[in-house]
């Protein structure tokens, strides 16, 4: 029986902190999924083909992994512009994955420059011009870093051949239709509107106060969970948003209100219907959330 | 009328009564057979209606708050107002009810604000009057979002707002104001918008 091809895989890089590489490497069954693939190029890792050969030749490429953001110039590696070196082979490739915020949005690295540096296909929510010669083959992963499981779920997905539900910022819906509040282990807090009194401990919700973005954030990770045991929110630090466009905000740590009243709503809820059912939850006082859950003895 | 349309209707007439009642008497020397004798019906029928005074109390005050609530409602949902206008408007409402309805008001301060032992349990804090304090943090968070108004504490927003319009209310049940109430509308605007103004 003729031995069946493995779909090729070109992982790029541009300006970036490695983050959703090295991310990547975590997940449990990496080298097992990267079997499956043919890697014609990887930053960190020893493949066939050196960013010189990605550079100058015309190498094959089914999946275009892209981390870091982009500048139409400036940003040159193997002394060609890497926005170039890109494009080449989003033509070629069959999907493209822009995986992490920063190839997505532009993230971090965007703040330096919101007019020239930007995500592949999105300058912070807008498509850009790039957008519209590859929306049908775009993936986003955005993240800072993207979760390993996400890279990982999307290539299993695409070496199976199941549909991709995509929103409208081309993000699977089987990740980023949830929100980074589901799953929380602070939910009753949140119901019974008790903020934290400090970082880093097991009570208490981080909305009210300390600028949790978990409620308007669209991920999975209080679903799936980060190295299959935590998330931020779950160890007492808030979500500070990071698959969205607007990551990332100022004073993270920060709630901004209006008059008392969060700026933001959850996904979805009307200001009317957040404030009475807010009013009446602050209404009572529940005395076994206004405890500790261990009182350790001194 | 259905059965449960009638008993809808039975009490609200029962509120109604009890409302004024106990804004003319006070909340001890209001009594069940007082409320029953003055819409004709029995002590006992009342009280399949309403089990105790005190609940009839707690249910008064969320009637007062809806109505007033549904008012400041349609002032909130006309997003071309400006906030002086809104605020305005909000003046006008709250002078409107205590001259046409100055029971609900005397209720509020007579009874509510004065028997706070029996708002309790389920109608503690903002449990009751969470109709009206709802469109009240909605004027205030769209007034800021726009600009107009000053980021501060709810609370400090909010006591000045309706602690004044409860004020001058009171002055006017007892008589003591040298003008009709409604003259003092577009003063009192222009110092609420003045005090909460970016």
């Amino acid at each position: 029986m003729p031995k069946l091809k493995k779909p090729t895989i070109l992982w790029l890089q541009s300006i970036t902190c490695n983050g959703n590489t090295h991310s990547f490497f975590s997940h449990p069954d990496f080298v097992a999924l990267m079997q499956k693939f043919e890697i014609i190029h990887h930053p960190i890792l020893n493949t066939k083909y050196t960013l010189e050969n990605v550079a100058n030749e015309n190498l094959t490429c089914d999946v275009l992994v892209l981390e870091g953001a982009f500048r139409q110039t400036g940003m040159k590696k193997a002394n060609k512009e890497i926005y170039d070196i890109a494009q080449k082979y989003a033509k070629k490739a069959k999907h493209i994955i822009t995986a992490g915020s920063c190839a997505t949005f532009g993230g971090i690295f965007r703040q330096y420059d919101t007019k020239s540096i930007g995500g592949f296909c999105f300058d912070g929510e807008l498509p850009n011009e790039t957008y519209k010669l590859f929306k049908k083959k775009l993936i986003s992963i955005p993240g800072c870093p993207a979760h390993p499981r996400w890279i990982g779920s999307v290539l299993s997905m695409i070496l199976t051949h199941r549909q991709i539900p995509l929103d409208e910022l081309h993000r699977p819906l089987e990740i980023y239709a949830y929100n980074a509040h589901v799953g929380c282990s602070r939910s009753e807090y949140y119901e019974w509107k008790i903020d934290v009194s400090r970082y880093g401990h097991k009570e208490g919700c981080l909305f009210y106060d300390h600028g949790c973005q978990a409620p308007f954030t669209h991920a999975n990770c209080n679903k799936i969970l980060w190295n299959e045991i935590s998330s931020k929110t779950r160890v007492g630090t808030p979500c500070f948003g990071c698959t969205e466009p607007t990551f990332p905000k100022k004073n993270l740590w920060h709630t901004t209100t209006l008059m008392g009243i969060p700026a933001s709503m959850p996904i979805g809820i009307p200001k009317r219907a957040y404030l009475t059912i807010a009013g009446i939850a602050k209404s009572f006082t529940i005395k076994r959330l206004n405890e500790p859950i261990i009182k350790y003895k001194k | 009328m259905s059965q449960g349309g009638k008993r809808v209707q039975k009490k609200e007439s029962i509120i109604q009564a009890a409302l004024t009642l106990f804004s003319v008497y006070g909340f001890h020397k209001t009594t069940i057979p007082n409320i029953a004798k003055r819409i004709g019906m029995s002590s006992g029928n009342l009280y399949n209606y309403f089990p105790s005074k005190e609940i009839l109390a707690q249910e008064i005050i969320k009637y007062t708050s809806e109505v007033l609530g549904e008012e400041i409602r349609k002032i909130n949902q006309q997003k071309k107002l400006t906030t002086y206008k809104k605020i305005h408007k909000i003046v006008e409402v709250y002078f409107k009810m205590a001259i046409e309805k100055p029971e609900m008001i005397e209720y509020f301060l007579r009874v509510y604000l004065s028997h706070r032992e029996v708002f309790v349990g389920e109608c503690q804090r903002m449990v009751c009057v969470a109709g009206f304090i709802t469109e009240i943090m909605i004027f205030f968070s769209d007034g800021v979002e726009c600009g107009e108004l000053r980021d501060q504490d709810f609370f400090s927003a909010f006591g000045l707002f309706m602690g004044y319009l409860g004020g001058m209310a009171f002055l006017n049940g007892e008589a003591i104001l040298s003008r009709p109430l409604k003259e003092y509308t577009d003063d009192i605007t222009q110092n609420i918008y003045n005090a909460l103004k970016t």
